[in-house]
């Protein structure tokens, strides 16, 4: 991050940042650039040297949301199935391509966007794209690849029911945001997925997996003009255009408490408690990520470890988080403790909320939030896979390539009085939404 | 073809330099130090990695290794209990430890000019730690939460559990690291100080520190350090050796559960055995993506399974383990599922692998190798682990190792390890969960009792 880029950049402007890590360190950094493709496809770019490798990613706003609404997991299928053969080459074919050259190259939807991740040698950075070009523009959705991988999903969706945490989570998810696609779980269910048909994945295809609604992240062994000559080789093509999306309805916040148990034989009671939270543009934002790492995003060292871990005993790992998905955020904290401590670790988790909400935060736990928050932020760049992450994120979410440069000033413009006021705002202690999964009798849960 | 040549030049390269990068010094108290220079992020890994995991348990104690390596955190004269991670993170570090039946590693990734400040934390917990009557009695009751959540509510590591405490005998690799529970409710204080005392020593332990360093700058003063703590006697060996398995071990989990799992594992060598390389090679001709073996004739032609695997490392101090494993679609039986891992080690000992599959598993190897590369954490990650079990000098030489193996060394090592006399099979049979509960919003009063 220190090595200053070569010449050969006429075309792009190269953002040169400054990254304060901490007193008295100051680093120049080019995070990397940005440019607009002629088929509308965004690219991000940060030339590394050190290692003879290539690392991209791509997100497509082909997530589960742009599902159809009566046919759940569309999207999770397509990005299944587009590695499963194309008119070039058999889903064999495509595996092993890859696989014998040591890279990866693999499709995951999402909820708002499907990321597809390859990572090869520089050598071999050629048939890397023109593998990832070839699945996306030329998929066949043959039905015996079809029905395999419908099979597949299936067995998934049944074995995720015997995984407690998965199970609160889907239950958590459906409480909070009730219709809205969110709450649907993104694979889809056992009545949705056998009834989702060729047309379906076809339709889908072409109408969301469109360069104009692409970002690509490339972070590696390569020059930004030798990667735009041969992105234009592979997907000069790919045309523009596609249906375009309507958000959903915001989801309508709870009004009083909902609580959904769910009997397991577990040892320990899953616990997820929360409710809506905000999404990324909220101008909140940045007090709202400062409030949480006291209450119970700061690993370790937050009031909730504090409180029901270190103190009591009661759970190896409690958390909370604000999630921010495009339409929509989620705020939750996540628990699981023996069974018979289930309300223990409930009743502590409400008072910590109203604790935040009803007494300012002390100066010694803001300025460590802070510290903490500003001062690992080279953490966050420190490999090609997480700079790749953060350059798709920053143009996702309409950051800006400077966003490195003033993330701190964010944080450290955030004082105890925001703190209280967006806990007072964005924390809900008297409606919240809460799953649990366990031994029933045993947790005696008294809501 | 030429490129393939080229690329395992490039790749030797990449192995060499990696050993020239690495200085190795031994303090007069025996405390090895490894240090790379690695400026590409101005970010710094320092890891302790001390010699000691489940293996070196005794029975009664199993899990002992773990519950220290919690206490580690919990302070000491000038580290306030709980301050450990709070002074970490005040200071922009993320810090974390885990413990495996060979060794305990600790670490905390900075920005590069908090280094001094990691190594001091590190070695006032190598020489001073306090281990509190006050922090281990909750401490015990989070490590067996933990051991709730990882493994008595998880089907597939139930499994594991049972199947490696199945597959050894008399080695202390049959027991979790994480412990038998009624152990873990019954080690002392005394236990852990006494524990802490045989083990962590600085003659037991390496120091790895990479990252935008400056290794001349950075040696002086971790001899200042941890020049000053004491050498400490060696520590037990463990002397038990497993004896040769004489027949097929079968044993069956049955819990709540959705589906069927089997987990097949034969007893291989480690890696200071030159047969390590080819079963490397193996695992990946067998289990190394969707184009390997299992995954084409298991998932894709035959769809018998959701998924089929090979695993195998070498990463231990005694040999351990080949295991395969696979997880039935609903409608398909383990049997069935079973027979088909079979057929494949079967093919793989009849016939040699082709030339293809030998060099697709040899460049996944390699590439491998140097994306680990590509973080300084796992980099320094790949020298401890190698250095605890036996040294980190092997890794000069392993891309040789791999390049070296023949098809028909493959052919070798699957017919002498993967024998059926010497296998273990672990079955999950699922038993039906209690039909759910209607989703019922209840009118919750408030929410508070």
């Amino acid at each position: 991050m220190r090595r200053h880029r070569g010449a050969g950049l006429q075309a792009v402007v190269l953002l040169l940042l400054v990254l304060v890590v901490g007193p008295g360190q100051v680093l120049a950094a080019a995070l990397g650039q940005r440019e607009v493709l002629p088929n509308g496809m965004v690219l991000l770019f940060s030339e590394k040297r050190a290692l003879p490798i290539l690392t991209a990613t791509m997100l497509i706003q082909a997530g589960a949301i742009q599902d159809p609404p009566d046919k759940p997991g569309v999207a999770n299928l397509t990005a299944e199935l587009i590695t499963q053969g194309t008119t070039a080459r058999t889903a064999t074919q495509i595996s092993e391509a890859i696989e014998f050259v040591g890279g990866s190259l693999s499709v995951e939807a999402g909820q708002d966007v499907t990321t597809v991740s390859l990572s090869v040698l520089s050598r071999d950075v050629d048939l890397g794209l023109e593998l990832l070009a070839d699945i996306l523009l030329n998929p066949t959705f043959a039905p015996d690849e079809i029905q395999r991988k419908v099979q597949e999903v299936l067995a998934g969706i049944q074995r995720t029911q015997e995984d407690p945490g998965e199970v609160a989570t889907e239950a958590f998810a459906a409480l909070v945001f009730g219709t809205h696609p969110y709450g649907r779980p993104l694979e889809g269910t056992q009545a949705s997925v056998p009834t989702i048909t060729r047309e379906d994945l076809v339709r889908f295809h072409q109408a969301n997996y469109r360069p104009n609604k692409t970002i690509l992240a490339v972070v590696g062994d390569v020059r930004l003009a030798d990667l735009k000559r041969r992105l234009e080789a592979r997907l000069g093509g790919w045309q523009p255009g596609g249906s375009a999306f309507t958000p959903p309805a915001d989801p309508a916040p709870l009004t009083r408490p909902v609580v959904r148990t769910i009997q397991r034989d577990v040892t320990q009671a899953n616990i997820l408690l929360g409710h809506l939270g905000v999404t990324r543009d909220n101008p909140d934002y940045y007090a709202i990520q400062v409030m949480n790492y006291i209450l119970g995003g700061g690993g370790v060292t937050s009031r909730l470890t504090s409180k029901i871990r270190e103190e009591r005993g009661w759970a190896y790992d409690v958390g909370s988080a604000f999630t921010p998905d495009k339409y929509a955020g989620t705020f939750s904290v996540s628990v699981q403790t023996k069974n018979q401590t289930a309300q223990d670790a409930i009743d502590a988790i409400l008072a910590e909320m109203r604790r935040i909400r009803d007494q300012p935060v002390t100066e010694t736990e803001l300025a460590d939030a802070k510290a903490y928050l500003t001062g690992s932020f080279p953490l966050r760049l420190d490999t090609t896979g997480k700079i790749v992450w953060l350059l798709a994120n920053i143009e996702y979410f309409g950051l800006g390539l400077d966003y490195v440069d003033r993330y701190a000033g964010f944080i450290n413009s955030v004082t105890v009085a925001d703190i209280q006021r967006v806990a007072r705002k964005y924390l809900h202690p008297d409606r919240y939404a809460l799953a649990v999964v366990a031994d029933l009798a045993k947790a005696k849960l008294t809501p | 073809m030429g490129v393939l040549f080229w690329f395992a030049l490039s790749a030797q390269a990449w192995a060499a330099s990696l050993t020239n990068r690495v200085l190795e010094t031994v303090l007069p108290n025996g405390l090895k130090v490894l240090l790379v220079e690695e400026p590409k992020a101005p970010v710094v890994t320092i890891q302790m990695w001390y010699k000691v995991g489940s293996r070196n348990e005794p029975i009664g104690k199993t899990g002992i290794s773990h519950m220290l390596e919690h206490m580690m955190f919990q302070g000491t004269p000038t580290i306030g209990p709980k301050q450990f991670s709070l002074t970490v993170q005040r200071n922009g570090g993320v810090d974390n430890a885990y413990t495996t039946s060979d060794y305990t590693a600790y670490y905390q990734n900075f920005a590069a000019d908090r280094v001094l400040f990691g190594l001091e934390l590190e070695a006032d917990r190598m020489a001073h730690l306090l281990i509190d009557e006050k922090q281990f009695q909750p401490e015990r009751q989070v490590v067996i939460e933990e051991r709730r959540l990882r493994i008595e509510d998880q089907p597939a590591s139930v499994l594991g559990e049972v199947m490696r405490a199945t597959a050894f005998l008399a080695h202390p690799y049959r027991w979790p690291v994480i412990g038998w529970l009624s152990d873990i409710e019954g080690y002392t204080r005394e236990d852990l100080v006494q524990y802490y005392r045989t083990y962590y020593a600085p003659n037991n332990a390496t120091l790895v520190v990479a990252g935008d360093i400056r290794k001349d700058e950075l040696l002086p003063r971790i001899q200042a350090l941890f020049g000053k703590i004491p050498r400490g006697p060696d520590p037990p060996k463990v002397v038990t050796v497993e004896p040769p398995q004489q027949g097929e071990r079968r044993v069956t989990v049955k819990k709540e559960a959705e589906l069927p799992l089997v987990f097949v594992v034969y007893h291989a060598p480690n890696l200071t055995h030159p047969d390590t390389f080819a079963l490397d090679i193996l695992a990946y001709v067998l289990g190394g993506g969707r184009s390997a073996r299992l995954h084409q004739r298991m998932v894709y032609e035959k769809q018998l399974a959701s998924y089929a695997s090979a695993d195998y490392s070498g990463v231990h101090v005694d040999p351990y383990l080949f295991g395969l494993s696979a997880g039935p679609l609903p409608g398909k039986t383990a049997e069935e599922v079973e027979q088909a891992l079979y057929a494949e080690v079967e093919r793989v000992q009849r016939e040699p692998i082709t030339d293809r599959e030998l060099q697709k598993a040899k460049n996944q190897l390699e590439s491998e190798f140097i994306f680990a590369q590509d973080s300084v954490h796992q980099l320094a990650t790949m020298l401890g682990s190698w250095e605890s079990v036996a040294s980190w000098r092997l890794l000069a030489g392993y891309l040789d190792g791999i390049r070296t193996v023949t098809a028909a060394d493959v052919q070798r090592v699957a017919r002498q390890y993967l024998m059926p006399e010497k296998r273990t099979v672990a079955i999950l049979i699922p038993t039906k969960p209690a039909p759910p509960t209607a989703p019922a919003a209840a009118p919750a009063a408030g929410g508070k009792p």
